[in-house]
């Protein structure tokens, strides 16, 4: 009741808010955090108007726009990936106290490498958000347990991306722990992707591919190899099974998006960001691609099967 | 657009003002066309970056990032003059090799610089509010980089290269070693380029290895930009156009963001291509009003 009391008090009073947006590059899984966090304000009748800028993959844009948004006023300013989130921190920094806004980073792996805040607990300024940080260990849980009793495990990845860098030093750490060793191929760009996967063949049992913006580009590629060479492909995004990686365990950037969306309405609200704990994603699903897998080589273990939340036929 | 985007779009003008004054002493002065700037600005940015992290005075480290841009041009300039490499390929092999350098400088593609000591905290310290620290430090370092340019291409060592990039033949008969002068001046251009770099990462509060993608697009658009609206009949103006290029090139893009009609406004994927519409009507609005004078 009390409840219900507040909601019609606060849809009564509502104002239009405005948030900035800061968006790195134009991505599927970057565009489903924006679209995420679009829709959970929708859901919830807040009344928000988005002013969303695009840097196209280029820093110098980047810190243009972070400046840009600093004079749009905004009520609140989000920062979808790293590069936008440290050049808007910055200029944040550098701002007049009077057009300081609170700024909420999403789709950042490491918040504390990349000198948003130094605590993820109590960040204590302006700036908290939403940490994309993958649980290696649960991804490669499901690996082991789809192709029980594999050796090595090629992981294919751009050494340029701090995120992809992370994953891949833990996943060498957990590797010793979960009996396997890790033979790595990296690609600097869309178009050695191909040719990084093949160098991958008759060397690993099954590769994995971790967040990784240049390889999740190129998806389609490593998938021809896996298939031309009976070589089960793995991804650690839902959307890469939909398009023909064997499994993932679900991380969502759609929900990503909606958790920011939550976080959002928090700090619009009246709550500060300096005690908004950073946020990671909670629950994982496991989404499979049975066709491909098995043009692949490989059959879905039935106990996986049944534990998914989506399997593509 | 807002005043803060105006002063946003002018210090980044003029921070990647320095490297289009490098890439004018390559591509305009020596007509050497030079892609190893893509990968000099995240050097510079990765040497002052890794400095700082170490403790070293942010101004000590553009020293570092000077030089390491000096000798990637250098290595581009050999292979292209002892070696035969065409200078395009010569260029672009540097180029690709500092990406891997650049990592491994780093130990990481990025490097967050966001608590670190900066270039800008002596001046912010000293009372100058945050928003005019940039505009104030890269301006500075604009006119003092076009000012030593403008003398040292007056100098004898200067003047050789001035004449390598018109006559290398007639030069090489006057007993001047071209390989030499191509080398210091190559060498030159990518040192000012990464200083660009160095002061962009301390700016931008990261050095990151993918920064560098697209420096050369922005580069020779700034040179021409500024060569076709401020003009360069001499060499001063012709470096002090090519810095305001580099300004209007980013004002451009400050004012295809901020672009809306009432309600109607661009998609932010929309950006490039209003940049683009916007440096074509820079670059051809000087010559339709001649068209106009002339009637």
């Amino acid at each position: 009741m009390l409840f219900f009391f507040i909601v019609t008090l606060s849809s009564a009073y509502a104002e239009k808010y405005v948030i900035s947006v800061n968006q790195f590059v134009e991505h599927p899984a970057l565009d489903a955090v924006l679209q995420g966090m679009k829709d959970y304000m929708k859901d919830n009748s807040l009344a928000v108007d988005f002013k969303v800028h695009n840097a196209q993959a280029n820093m110098g844009t980047a810190n243009q726009i972070a400046q840009q948004m600093i004079g749009e006023k905004a009520d609140l300013l989000v920062a979808i990936a790293t590069p936008s989130a440290q050049a808007t921190a910055q200029a944040l920094k550098r701002a007049p106290e009077e057009l300081k806004r609170p700024l909420l980073f999403t789709a950042v792996t490491d918040p504390v490498a990349a000198g948003l805040v130094e605590n993820l607990e109590r960040p204590g300024g302006y700036i908290t958000g939403v940490s994309d940080l993958l649980p290696v260990r649960k991804h490669l849980e499901m690996v082991l347990q789809y192709l029980p009793g594999i050796d090595r495990l090629g992981v294919l990845y751009n050494a340029g991306e701090a995120n992809s860098k992370a994953t891949v030093e833990t996943i060498r750490k957990l590797s010793g722990d979960m009996d396997f060793t890790v033979v790595e191929a990296t690609a600097a760009k869309t178009a050695d992707v191909y040719q990084a996967a093949k160098s991958l063949v008759g060397r690993v049992d099954a590769v994995f591919i971790p967040t990784d913006n240049t390889i999740v580009s190129a998806l389609e590629s490593v998938l021809k190899v896996g298939i031309q060479n009976r070589l089960p492909i793995f991804a650690a995004d839902i959307d890469s099974v939909e398009r023909g990686a064997a499994a993932a365990m679900g991380f969502d950037y759609y929900r990503h998006g909606y958790q920011t969306g939550a976080m959002a309405e928090k700090i619009l609200t009246g709550a500060s960001p300096a005690t908004l704990a950073v946020e990671f994603q909670q629950e994982l699903q496991l989404h499979i691609n049975a066709l491909y897998s098995q043009k692949m080589g490989v059959e879905p273990p039935e106990a996986l099967l049944e534990k998914a939340a989506k399997v593509y036929r | 657009m807002t005043l803060y985007a105006a002063l946003g779009a002018v210090e980044q003008g003029l921070v990647y003002g320095i490297m289009v004054i490098g890439v004018y002493l390559t591509f305009r002065i020596l007509d050497f066309p030079d892609l190893t700037v893509d990968g000099s600005l995240p050097l510079g940015a990765s040497i002052s970056a890794v400095a700082i992290t170490h403790g070293i005075n942010p101004y000590l480290s553009l020293i570092f990032a000077l030089a390491g841009g000096f000798v990637a041009g250098m290595v581009t300039a050999v292979l292209n003059t002892k070696f035969k490499i065409l200078h395009l390929l010569a260029s672009i092999l540097t180029m690709i090799a500092l990406y891997s350098i650049n990592i491994r400088i780093m130990g990481g593609p990025n490097i967050a610089l966001l608590g670190a000591d900066t270039v800008f905290d002596a001046v912010i310290a000293a009372g100058v509010p945050g928003r005019y620290a940039g505009i104030l430090i890269f301006g500075a370092f604009g006119i003092c980089v076009t000012a030593f340019i403008v003398w040292f291409l007056k100098t004898e060592l200067g003047m050789a290269i001035l004449a390598t990039g018109d006559n290398a033949k007639m030069i090489t008969s006057l007993g001047v070693n071209t390989h030499a002068v191509i080398i210091l001046g190559v060498g030159l251009s990518n040192a000012l380029v990464a200083l660009s770099g160095a002061l962009v990462a301390q700016n931008q509060g990261a050095a990151d290895v993918g920064m560098g993608i697209g420096t050369i697009i922005a580069g020779l658009a700034s040179v021409i930009i500024g060569a076709t609206v401020f003009g360069h009949s001499s060499i001063a103006r012709a470096f002090i156009a090519a810095l305001l290029g580099s300004v209007v090139y980013r004002l451009a893009i400050a004012l295809a963001l901020g672009l809306e009609f009432g309600d109607f406004s661009f998609n932010p994927s929309d950006l490039n291509l209003i940049t683009s519409v916007l440096v074509i009507i820079a670059l051809i609005a000087p010559n339709i009003k001649k068209k106009v004078a002339a009637r």
